[in-house]
C-alpha cells in the first residue's frame, strides 16, 4: 500500500481569482507551454431552474446564446471564433450551462468581448425567426440524440426514475416537443433577465496570457454589466438518504440486447461519503480489472461490457449508476442478478486494499490527463468556482480521493448499495417484450 | 454597456510543434520520442504495420482481433492478471487495429513508466492468445455488430461503404469485419497473424511527455531490444469504385423519426499531391460549422442539428462523404441542398472571406489539437504511417495558409464527382423512398437494417 501511494504525483494548476464589484467571479490560471488560451463561462442555472411547461427552455436558450447579440450577428460568434483558429461550444446540464472558446493566444480579447456581448446585450439581437429556427434545430438534436438512439432515451429516464416528481432533477433536460413549442421570445427575456447575470456566473481564462493585461480586459468588457435581482429559489432540493425502496422501469425499445442501469442514491459532490463513493464505483466498474468486468464480461460471460460511474450532482442527491449490455443470449433477468450478485459480494465481503489501491492509481492518472488542454483545465476551474465557491479545490482533488481507504470503501457498500436504495432501469428488445 | 468595437488581435506568439529525437535499435525498431514535460505524464504508442487493409479475403476482422486480443494475456500473465498489473500502474492497455496499422497504447506518470514498458514488451512480443479469451472477443464483435442493425449512425457507415466500394475492395466491408467474417475466424489464425506481422522491425514505439530521448533509449533498449523475426510486410492497398453512375440507396428502418445520410463517393489516397488544396476546399463546404453545407442545412433550413463533409484519409483511396441525420420528412430537400452545394463549390472560385476563414481555422487549430501527450503521439504515429517527412508539422500552417482560391476550384473539380454520388438513407422507407425517387437522380434500391450480409443490387 505504502509503495503505490509512494508514486502518487504532485501536480498543482496555478490558480488565482477576483470577483468584480458586479459580482462576477473571476478565475484565471496561467500556463505558458503553447500559444493557447482557453476562455470558459459557466452560468448557475440549467434545467433544474427550468418552470413547469418550459421543460428543455435552459437547453434551447443554451442555442439562443450563439445566435448574436447586440455587436455580434447571427452566426457571428461561431464564424469569429473560427476564424480566429479557435474552437467553441456550449453545453446545458441539470444545474449549469457553460459556454467555452479555446483560441491561439493572442486572439484572448475577442473572447472576452463576445461572452461579454451576450452576457451584457444579447436581447437586441433576438427574434422570432431565429427563435422558430432554433427549436427546429434543438428538435432535431433530440431525435438524434434520444429518439433515433439505442437507448438514448437512458439518460433522460434515469432522473425521472431516480427523483420524485417534484424534484428539480427529476424533468427532462432536452424538454418535451410541446414545451419547446410553447417557448416564446418573451421567455427568452426573461431567462436571460433573471440568470445571465454577472452575479451569477463564473469567468475562468486558462493558458497563455499575461496576469496584468487579462485582468484590464476582463474589467473593460465585463465591469459594466450591472449585476442581476437575483435569482428565485430552486423548490426544496434534499432527499432523504435512500430511496427507501427497489424503483424499477422496464423499458421496451428498437434494441436488439437487454441493457440494464442499476442505479443507488448517493452523497452529493464534493461530500467525503462522495469520493468513497466515486472509489467504490471505481473499485466496481473501472476498466478491465475491476470486479464487474472480471465477474461479467469475462468469467460468466452474461455482458458484452460493464461500467460504474458517479454521475456527480452537488445538491440534493448523487448518483452512482451501473451500466451493463447483456451477451447475445442472455435475458435481462439474468443480466440484472449477476450485476447484483457482485454487489451484495462487495458489501458482505468488503473492499481489499489491493483494489482500492488499483483504483486510485487510475482515477490519478485520468485527473492528471483531465487537466492537459486549456480548456478542460479551465472548465473544471469553473466547475470548482460555481458549484463550491473556490476554484483552489481543482488542486485538492487527488488528496481526497487518496484519504478513502478500503474500510471507508466497505462503509460506504453497505449504507447506499443495499436493497432499500436501488432504482433498475432496463431496457430489453422490442419483439421480446411483445411475445413474453 | 459593452463595448462595439471589435478588439483587434495581439501580435501572434510563437509555436512549436513538440520537437522530436529519432533512433532505430539494431533490430529495426524505430522509437519518437517528443519530450513535454509540463505535466507527469508520459504516453507511448506502439504502432505496428498489421492493419485491417492486409486482412485477406473471407478474413475480414482479422487484424483487428489479433489487435484487440493482445490485451488477454501475454507471457506469464492470464487476462484478468495482466489488466490488474497495468491498472495498478494507473494505466489500461488500450490496442485496436485501423486501417493502415495496428495500434498498442498507454499513458502512465513517469515513476512507472519502466514498468509499464515491461508490460508493453510482453504484450508485443509474447501474447497468449488463448483459445477461449479469442472466442469471447469474437462473441463481443458479433454482439456489436447485432446492436449496429439498430444504432442508423454506424449502420449508415457500413452500408455507406458497401455501396461506394466494389466486392474487391477490402473497404467495402468493416475494419472490425462482418459477422460472416468474423464467426469464422479462429485462435490458430490469430496466432499466425501475430507470427507474420508483429516484430520490431514492422514496429514504431513513440513516446510523448515528461521523459527524456536518453531514458527511453535505455528502457527501451532492454525491453524492446531483442524483438526480432522474420515478418511479412503488409500488401498495397487495392480499391475500386462500385459503380460511377449515381445511385440512390434506402435502408429500411420502420418507424425511424429521422433519416441518416451519407453523400458521397470514393475520396482520394493520403498521399496524394492535392491532399492539402482539398483539406481547404473540404473546409469551405462543409468541414466547419460555417462551411456551406452546415449552414445551409442547418441555420438557413433547420433540416438537421448538424451536417458536415470529410475525405476520409488513408494509404488508398478513403471515402469522401456527407453526412447528416435530418427529420424524416425533409430527406429529399437535404438530399437536393446537398448536391446543390456540391454543385456550387464545382462551379466558382469561393470567396476570399470563405478562404480565409478555412485556412486560419485550419492554421490557428494546430496548436489546439496538440495539448495532450496522447494527440501528439497519435499525430507522429500518422506522420510515420504515411511518410510524411519530419518537418510534416513544422511546415503543416504554411502549406495550409499557401492554398488559393484557385487550387480549391481545381480541387473541388478534379475530387468531386457528381455524377458518381451514391445517396444512402437509412430511415423509415415507406416515408421517404417516393420523394428520393421523384428526385431522379438513379437507380433506387430498398434493402432492410437487419438484412446483414444483403448488398443491395
Amino acid at each position: 500500500m505504502r509503495a503505490v501511494r509512494a508514486h502518487f504525483t504532485t501536480m498543482r494548476i496555478p490558480v488565482e481569482s477576483y470577483r468584480l464589484p458586479n459580482g462576477l467571479l473571476v478565475t484565471c490560471s496561467e500556463d505558458h507551454s503553447a500559444p493557447v488560451v482557453a476562455v470558459n463561462l459557466w452560468y448557475h442555472v440549467g434545467s433544474a431552474n427550468e418552470r413547469e411547461g418550459r421543460t428543455g427552455f435552459a437547453h434551447l436558450f443554451e442555442h439562443m446564446l450563439f445566435q448574436g447579440s447586440e455587436h455580434v450577428g447571427s452566426n457571428e460568434h461561431f464564424e469569429l471564433v473560427q476564424r480566429a483558429g479557435g474552437t467553441l461550444n456550449g453545453s446545458t446540464w441539470l444545474d449549469r450551462t457553460n459556454y467555452f472558446e479555446t483560441v491561439p493566444s493572442h486572439h484572448l480579447e475577442l473572447a472576452l468581448w463576445l461572452e461579454a456581448d451576450r452576457m451584457g446585450a444579447l436581447l437586441p439581437a433576438m427574434t422570432q425567426e431565429k427563435l422558430d429556427t432554433q427549436r427546429d434545430v434543438v428538435m432535431n438534436e433530440r431525435r438524434w440524440s434520444v429518439d433515433n438512439q439505442p437507448y438514448g432515451s437512458w439518460w433522460e429516464r434515469l432522473p425521472m426514475l431516480c427523483y420524485p416528481p417534484t424534484h428539480p432533477f427529476h424533468h427532462s433536460l432536452m424538454g418535451s416537443m410541446e414545451d419547446l413549442t410553447a417557448a416564446s421570445l418573451d421567455d427568452v427575456a426573461g431567462f436571460f433577465r433573471t440568470f445571465y447575470t454577472p452575479d451569477n456566473a463564473v469567468l475562468t481564462i486558462a493558458g497563455d496570457f499575461d496576469a496584468t493585461e487579462v485582468r484590464t480586459m476582463v474589467e473593460r468588457h465585463f465591469g459594466e454589466i450591472p449585476r442581476g435581482n437575483g435569482r428565485p429559489p430552486l423548490a426544496p432540493m434534499e432527499l432523504p438518504r435512500t430511496f427507501g425502496e427497489w424503483k424499477r422501469e422496464v423499458v421496451e425499445d428498437d434494441v436488439m440486447l437487454p441493457r440494464l442501469f442499476l442505479t443507488f442514491r448517493t452523497s452529493v459532490f464534493g461530500s467525503s461519503a462522495y469520493y468513497a463513493g466515486s472509489v467504490c464505483a471505481a473499485v466496481l466498474g473501472m476498466r478491465r480489472g475491476s470486479r464487474l468486468y472480471r465477474a461479467l464480461v469475462r468469467e460468466r460471460e452474461v455482458a458484452s461490457d460493464v461500467s460504474a460511474f458517479t454521475w456527480d450532482l452537488a445538491k440534493g442527491a448523487d448518483l452512482l449508476v451501473v451500466d451493463a449490455t447483456a451477451r447475445p443470449g442472455t435475458d435481462a433477468v439474468t443480466l440484472e442478478a449477476a450485476v447484483v450478485a457482485e454487489i451484495d459480494r462487495l458489501r458482505t465481503e468488503g473492499a481489499g486494499a489491493d483494489e482500492v489501491a488499483r483504483a486510485l492509481a487510475l482515477i490519478e492518472t485520468d485527473y492528471v490527463m483531465s487537466m492537459q488542454a486549456a480548456g478542460d483545465r479551465a472548465d473544471a476551474l469553473s466547475k470548482f468556482a460555481t458549484l463550491f465557491g473556490d476554484p483552489a479545490l481543482v488542486n485538492e482533488q487527488l488528496d481526497k480521493y487518496r484519504a478513502v481507504t478500503a474500510d471507508a470503501v466497505t462503509a460506504f457498500a453497505r449504507e447506499f448499495l443495499g436493497e432499500d436504495n436501488r432504482a433498475s432501469l432496463v431496457y430489453v428488445p422490442r419483439a421480446v417484450a411483445e411475445e413474453a | 454597456m459593452t463595448i462595439s468595437e471589435r478588439p483587434q488581435p495581439g501580435d501572434p506568439r510563437p509555436y512549436e510543434f513538440p520537437s522530436t529525437e529519432r533512433f532505430t535499435l539494431g533490430n529495426g525498431l524505430r522509437v519518437i520520442v517528443a519530450p513535454m514535460p509540463r505535466l507527469p505524464l508520459v504516453s507511448i504508442l506502439a504502432v505496428v504495420d498489421a492493419g485491417a487493409s492486409g486482412d485477406g479475403a473471407g478474413n475480414e476482422g482479422l487484424a483487428s482481433l489479433t489487435a484487440a486480443a493482445l490485451a488477454e494475456g501475454a507471457a506469464e500473465r492470464g487476462g484478468p492478471a495482466l489488466a490488474e498489473a497495468f491498472e495498478r500502474l494507473g494505466t489500461g492497455l488500450e490496442s485496436g487495429a485501423g486501417w493502415d496499422d495496428a495500434t498498442v497504447q498507454l499513458t502512465v506518470t513517469p515513476a512507472r513508466l519502466d514498468d509499464a514498458l515491461a508490460l508493453l514488451a510482453d504484450v508485443l512480443m509474447a501474447p497468449r492468445f488463448a483459445d477461449g479469451d479469442v472466442a469471447r472477443l469474437k462473441a463481443e464483435r458479433l454482439a456489436e455488430l447485432l446492436q449496429e442493425r439498430v444504432e442508423p449512425r454506424g449502420l449508415a457507415d457500413e452500408r455507406f461503404a458497401r455501396v461506394v466500394y466494389d466486392e474487391s475492395s477490402r473497404y467495402a466491408r468493416a475494419a472490425g469485419g462482418t459477422s460472416a467474417s468474423v464467426r469464422a475466424l479462429d485462435a490458430a489464425q490469430v496466432r499466425a497473424w501475430h507470427e507474420a506481422r508483429y516484430s520490431g522491425a514492422t514496429t514504431t514505439l513513440i513516446v510523448t511527455g515528461d521523459v527524456t530521448p536518453e531514458r527511453v533509449r535505455s528502457l527501451v533498449e532492454r525491453r524492446l531490444g531483442a524483438w526480432s523475426r522474420p515478418v511479412q510486410r503488409m500488401p498495397a492497398v487495392v480499391v475500386g469504385a462500385r459503380s460511377r453512375v449515381r445511385g440512390v440507396h434506402v435502408v429500411s428502418k420502420a418507424d425511424a423519426p429521422q433519416s441518416e445520410l451519407r453523400v458521397g463517393h470514393l475520396g482520394l489516397p493520403r498521399g496524394h499531391g492535392d491532399y492539402f488544396a482539398t483539406v481547404v476546399m473540404n473546409a469551405v463546404l462543409g468541414g466547419l460549422f460555417g462551411s456551406r453545407i452546415n449552414l445551409n442545412l442547418r441555420e438557413v433550413h433547420a433540416y438537421t442539428y448538424g451536417a458536415h463533409s470529410a475525405f476520409d484519409w488513408r494509404r488508398a483511396a478513403g471515402p469522401f462523404v456527407v453526412g447528416t441525420a435530418v427529420k424524416t420528412e425533409v430527406t429529399d430537400a437535404a438530399v437536393r441542398e446537398i448536391l446543390l452545394e456540391i454543385d456550387r463549390i464545382r462551379d466558382a472560385v469561393v470567396s476570399i472571406d470563405e478562404m480565409e476563414l478555412a485556412t486560419k481555422y485550419l492554421g490557428g487549430v494546430f496548436p489546439i489539437r496538440y495539448e495532450t501527450t496522447g494527440a501528439v503521439a497519435g499525430a507522429l504515429a500518422m506522420a510515420n504511417v504515411y511518410g510524411l517527412d519530419d518537418d510534416y508539422f513544422g511546415t503543416y500552417r504554411d502549406r495550409i495558409a499557401a492554398v488559393t482560391p484557385a487550387d480549391v476550384l481545381a480541387a473541388a473539380r478534379a475530387h468531386l464527382h457528381p455524377d458518381e454520388l451514391q445517396v444512402l438513407a437509412v430511415g423509415d422507407a415507406s416515408a421517404i423512398e417516393g420523394p428520393l425517387a421523384a428526385l431522379q437522380l438513379g437507380v433506387l434500391s430498398v434493402t432492410n437494417a437487419d438484412d446483414d450480409e444483403g448488398a443491395d443490387a
